[in-house]
């Protein structure tokens, strides 16, 4: 069986971030790291595989070159390769097109289940693992919050507006989980090295039979047209509560016309 | 005029507000029609009518109860190839992201999340959205196909604008590949009694700073006294202290109410990322350092344990001043 896993190495979330002057995120001056919702999709990969589930790992990427990084820091964690998806005229890829280029690679790489995290931790749309699997054809489970596998189908728990929902699909399928799954392990430093030796294969547009201009900033079918600074929120009244702090705070409300 | 598409989300067959409020928004951008996944009826046809819809499409038969999502993404693309709205809004949300990501796919139209403002502009829907947690403000535009846009409950405030609207059937042919995630159980969760947390008012958030589960049960009657929802941020939701729907920040949910009460709540950047839009923020908390401090309209250094049941009182004393009814939800 193959487990394909997406990962996206995303920009330090301590760091400040900006945007670059083509209105893409700056993604060259901040240190990166493999982003932390992904982390939660690579270790239930892993565990599926201690657990007994007979498959290959694979994870996938789509970045500038230091997204290897975050294939490396998978990798440490468990699995057996990866796949790192890299060329010039990806940048300023919107998600039509990352959702495009992904499912090329899944298709060239062979799966049977995909795994995701929720949302990527910079762009934040939760858009990709949908689409992706609209590309491939798949059912899409996402937002589980625990899943299982067996006998070519995989069932999920997720939580929905009031309810929580028992999901199946057949495989192949997309699953995206969410940070109530399983705490991401830390790897030991015999498992860093270890996944250093792991296989990385790069791919470029030209593997995956893409054209260029199906996607970068050109083909993208949105534009950003600015981006400013929000303007830091004012600290405002500060009081230390001696016995009327209560007070305070619902003359506040009161002033505010909040009550 | 330009028809504008509202994809209608509806909880125990009641329109969710935030469907209202993407009404508001189409009236700026066009003639508002709403989407409608099942079939309608007087109340639902009343509220939608009330919020300005001019007309409702509504597509039925569609297998949406026991299967996931790709039966109403077959019903929004049948619909917007049926009406050729100038836009389609959806609620930024788990359900609504989803519908509007695998109908861009289908429609190939750009997709613009995260929505705080949309405004008319040449070529196309302007949209602000509040992206890098709240840090930066971006304005985007589609350029490609149907302006597909999820758009952030609480961006506008929901008005009235009666129009009796026009019902319109649409028939849809439901691929096979609707039925390919299926729900096999439920379990309803035990509702609250408080509004959701997505569309609330006010929050009232505890976090680490509350000391234990039996601490929250202060928040709720701090909620109840107010009208509001309950909140907790991810510290006291790893604890179990309360319940991980209700946990706000990076990894759970975004909310922008009128008010939010951080109580206990330290202010990391992981948990700022989901409320720092809120229109008014007060903090209640021990720690004079604390983070939350500095992105307050007002804050109280104190003991969340006596603060809050004093408070409470206070808010009631003030209540009865004006004659205001406890718990009306309603904060303007």
């Amino acid at each position: 069986m193959k487990i394909v896993v997406l990962v996206k190495h995303v920009p330090e979330p301590t760091a400040a971030w900006r945007y670059a002057e083509d209105l893409t995120l700056d993604r060259a001056s901040i240190e990166g790291r493999l982003s932390e919702l992904d982390e939660y999709a690579v270790e239930q990969a892993v565990a599926l595989v201690e657990k007994g589930l007979p498959a290959t790992i694979t994870y996938l990427t789509m970045g500038p070159a230091k997204a290897v990084e975050g294939l490396r820091k998978a990798l440490a964690m468990g699995g057996d390769d990866a796949v790192h998806v890299q060329d010039e005229a990806l940048h300023g890829s919107d998600a039509l097109a990352t959702s495009l280029v992904l499912a090329a690679a899944i298709r060239r790489i062979g799966f049977d289940l995909v795994l995701c995290g929720m949302a990527s931790t910079d762009a934040d749309m939760s858009v990709v693992p949908a689409m992706v699997a609209e590309r491939l054809g798949v059912p899409q489970l996402t937002f589980a919050a625990n899943l299982a596998v067996s006998d070519g189908s995989v069932t999920v728990l997720r939580e929905s507006d009031g309810e929580t929902q028992e999901v199946v699909a057949t495989l192949p399928a997309v699953v995206s989980v969410t940070d109530q799954t399983d705490e991401a392990r830390y790897p030991s430093f015999k498992a860093i090295m270890a996944g250093k030796k792991k296989p990385v294969t790069t791919w470029s547009l030209a593997d995956l039979q893409v054209s260029a201009d199906e996607v970068g900033s050109s083909a993208a079918a949105t534009a950003v047209r600015g981006a400013a600074v929000q303007p830091p929120r004012q600290a405002g009244t500060v009081v230390v509560d001696h016995g009327e702090g209560a007070a305070a705070v619902a003359d506040f409300l009161v002033a505010q016309q909040l009550l | 005029m330009a028809e504008i598409l509202v994809f209608v989300e509806r909880a125990d067959g009641v329109v969710r507000k935030a469907s209202l409020e993407l009404l508001t928004l189409a009236r700026r951008l066009g003639e508002p029609a709403a989407l409608l996944c099942g079939a309608t009826d007087d109340a639902t046809t009343g509220v939608l009518g009330t919020y300005g819809a001019t007309k409702i499409y509504v597509v039925e038969g569609a297998p949406i109860d026991d299967y996931l999502v790709l039966a109403k993404v077959d019903a929004l693309v049948a619909t917007v190839r049926q009406a050729s709205p100038a836009a389609v809004l959806v609620t930024s949300g788990p359900e609504g992201k989803e519908v509007a990501a695998r109908a861009a796919v289908r429609l190939d139209s750009g997709i613009v999340t995260d929505a705080v403002d949309v405004t008319p502009a040449d070529g196309g829907p302007l949209v602000t959205q509040s992206v890098f947690s709240g840090r930066w403000s971006a304005q985007s535009q589609v350029v490609r196909g149907t302006p597909i846009i999820a758009v952030r409950p609480n961006a506008v405030v929901a008005e009235a604008a009666p129009e009796q609207p026009a019902v319109v059937p649409v028939t849809v042919e439901f691929s096979d590949a609707a039925l390919g995630a299926r729900v096999t159980h439920r379990t309803a969760k035990t509702s609250s009694g408080r509004p959701d947390l997505a569309d609330a008012h006010v929050v009232v958030a505890g976090g680490r700073g509350m000391g234990s589960a039996e601490a929250f049960l202060l928040l709720e009657r701090l909620a109840d006294t107010l009208g509001g929802a309950v909140a907790a941020s991810r510290a006291a939701t790893d604890l179990e202290w309360y319940g991980r729907d209700y946990q706000i920040g990076q990894t759970g949910k975004t909310v922008a109410p009128t008010l939010y009460l951080a109580n206990g709540i330290s202010g990391a950047i992981q948990h700022r990322a989901g409320m720092q839009g809120s229109r008014t923020i007060v903090a209640v908390n021990k720690d004079p350092k604390a983070p939350i401090f500095s992105i307050c309209d007002f804050g109280l250094v104190g003991d969340v344990h006596t603060v809050l049941p004093a408070l409470v009182e206070e808010i009631e004393k003030r209540k009865s001043w004006t004659g205001a009814s406890t718990g009306s939800g309603e904060v303007s």
